[in-house]
């Protein structure tokens, strides 16, 4: 897909999330939306290796979500990709759903864990990058991390583990939208300089513009090159990213616009480049 | 049951909709400002959730003894236990998932075997969370830590009696778990009531069977009986806020009505009701054995769901509560 197109599709995603936590009426807002040019180069941008009519396909890459409460970015991505009906995005949160407010692996195809509690992600990625490696495979383990989850010293754990057993199959890519619940993460316990602490642990390090869609595949495939290190993509991104009074905001993180703010947030999508066509022209 | 005890319950008590609703994790941020109040010890530390777990209101008041730890419950646990062990009386805040989920091996051994005076908190405990669903309701709290030694684990029913309890806690020496919810559930206790740690409460007398329950269950309890008294049916119901100790001598009391609903939120598994199996059948001689069922969540995970959706599907309400009370009358 042209980058171009997939600007758009980016927006139509952000529209997804906006309409779902709207009906939903809780979630969070900030982080999903941050995340959906990522997504969007992960799913559309030839990325990923993976079949969305055939979610167990051996050959696939894993993606594993550590930080479960972005997961309407992960649940719109997944349904506008092919894997589930995309009306199915309205019954988030709801009882009886597949799309749980935070992601339930055995419940929604797509999902490789089960996540919510912060900071197990990157060790899940490492169990399954060594499954690969073991069974002498070739499939990429993404994995899908938060700033604020760096607070975890399991985090960190993994870090270690990963950076001593040189596993290069193995992608992290960084949330760094520099919130989380109670404030900036500088304030709320500081992570940097993290370019640093992850090479000093033994990773290779890119920083990238987390809305530069091209930006983000070619660091993806710059990450595939990388022999005998894990690679850490810290991905700079605006929390709330497209809805001007979200930015940079981190109120937004765990709360959902109410109808007439869901209104305005996507009248603030209409106009972001890339914007949508037909119902919001 | 024995001598009767005014226990100044709200005049609405069976009137749900004139009772104000509040959730009780707004009585530990109003307890805990109370104890700041009180004393210099009392040190509050949280892992990034101020404002859903209501440290915010101590943080307020005393902000040069307030601990921001940033998500890292297992750190947060053991600072704790260090504090603790310099004379500081510090309350640990966060949800229960996490506190004691995932930091149990720092309770087991920083706190409850070193006898470290922490004390513990769990929000948005039960499936009445709500929408955010199975990860985030806390449904095991009560059985890992009512299984450590030292350790007095409070479920307190409604935000007044929760300020009392979060108080109380700050005041006995050692670890202390107080589990809250993360709803809005009726405020059906007054200042007057009486409260006091491992001391069950007997809310409402009855005759045919007693209903033991803990936190804001306790309610429903209340109002299954009330309906069931035009049935005839004399319910007794019992606050049991205190899990840990155990009020052996009241529960034993209780089932002298021949029959025992237990009601939690909460796994069936190691929670209230199995406490109060364990007195009874340790207890009681042969032939006064008694029926017991227990209204709990039924060996599952939680979900996504409204709260009150979700109490109902997981069978946690008065209805629920009621057809257990007929259930186990006839098994008598
Ligand atoms: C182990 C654990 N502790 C606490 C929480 C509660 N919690 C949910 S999100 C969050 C903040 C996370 O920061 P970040 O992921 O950077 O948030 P975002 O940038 O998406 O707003 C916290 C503390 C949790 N989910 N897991
Ligand atoms: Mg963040």
């Amino acid at each position: 897909m042209e980058i171009k197109k997939l600007k758009e599709q980016a927006n139509i995603i952000r529209k997804d999330i906006i309409e779902m936590l709207v009906e939903a009426k809780s979630g969070h807002s900030a982080g999903p939306l941050g995340m959906a040019d990522v997504f969007t180069a992960l799913y559309f941008g030839d990325v990923l290796k993976h079949d969305p009519k055939n979610p167990k396909w051996e050959q696939r890459d894993r993606l594993v979500l550590s930080n479960g409460h972005i997961c309407p970015v992960h649940y719109a991505t997944l349904a506008r990709v092919g894997y589930f009906p995309i009306e199915e995005l309205k019954t988030l949160r709801k009882l009886g759903s597949r799309l749980q407010g935070h992601p339930h692996n055995a419940a929604l195809p797509g999902i490789e864990t089960s996540s919510g509690p912060l900071g197990q992600g990157i060790s899940q990625a490492i169990g399954m990058a060594l499954a690969v490696k073991m069974d002498k495979k070739k499939n990429q383990i993404y994995v899908i991390s938060s700033d604020g989850e760096h607070d975890e010293g399991q985090t960190w754990e993994a870090i270690m583990f990963a950076g001593k057993n040189k596993m290069d199959n193995l992608t992290n890519i960084m949330d760094r939208n520099n919130i989380q619940i109670d404030g900036f993460t500088e304030d709320v316990m500081p992570l940097e300089p993290l370019r640093d602490k992850y090479e000093a642990f033994g990773w290779h390090v890119i920083d990238i513009d987390g809305h530069n869609i091209q930006e983000i595949i070619d660091a993806c495939n710059q990450a595939k090159a990388i022999f005998e290190k894990p690679v850490v993509i810290l991905a700079h991104t605006i929390p709330g990213k497209g809805v001007d009074f979200m930015e940079f905001d981190f109120k937004w993180h765990g709360k959902a616009p109410c109808a007439e703010e869901g209104q305005k947030a996507l009248d603030c999508l209409r106009t972001l480049d890339g914007k949508i066509k037909g119902e919001h022209e | 049951m024995s001598k009767e005890k005014n226990m100044d319950l709200e005049k609405n008590v069976y009137q749900k909709e004139k009772l104000e609703q509040k959730p009780t994790r707004n009585g530990y941020g109003q307890g805990l400002v109370e104890l700041g109040k009180r004393s210099e010890d009392v040190v509050v530390l949280c892992a990034d959730l101020t404002g859903s777990t209501r440290s915010a209101m101590f943080q307020k008041e005393f902000p040069d003894r307030f601990i921001q730890v940033g998500i890292a419950e297992q750190n947060m646990l053991s600072i704790a236990a260090g504090l603790a062990f310099s004379g500081k009386v510090p309350f640990v805040s966060t949800y229960g998932v996490f506190c004691p989920g995932r930091n149990w091996d720092q309770l087991r051994v920083n706190v409850c075997y070193s006898k470290a005076n922490v004390k513990l908190t769990g929000a948005h405990t039960g499936v009445s969370v709500g929408p955010d669903g199975a990860t985030h309701q806390a449904l095991e709290d009560i059985a890992i830590t009512r299984c450590l030694p030292n350790m007095t684990v409070l479920a307190p029913c409604d935000m007044i009696e929760t300020k009392k309890a979060t108080i109380a806690a700050g005041e006995i020496k050692g670890p202390v778990y107080l589990r809250f919810a993360r709803e809005a559930t009726p405020i059906f206790t007054t200042v007057k009531t009486p409260f006091q740690i491992g001391q069950a409460e007997v809310f409402k007398q009855g005759k045919d069977v007693s209903v033991i329950a803990c936190g804001p269950t306790v309610h429903e309890a209340l109002l299954a009986a009330h309906d069931l008294a035009k049935e005839n049916i004399s319910v007794a119901v019992v606050n049991n806020h205190t899990i840990k100790p155990m009020d052996e001598k009241t529960i034993i009391e209780a089932a002298k009505t021949g029959a025992v609903v237990t009601a939690e939120d909460h796994q069936v598994m190691g929670g209230l009701g199995s406490a109060v199996a364990e007195v009874l059948a340790t207890s009681l001689p042969a032939g006064r054995q008694v029926p017991m069922e227990m209204i709990a969540v039924q060996d599952r995970f939680g979900e996504s769901g409204q709260p009150e959706e979700l109490m109902k599907e997981y069978g946690l309400l008065a209805e629920d509560i009621k057809q257990a009370i007929k259930k186990v009358i006839k098994r008598k």
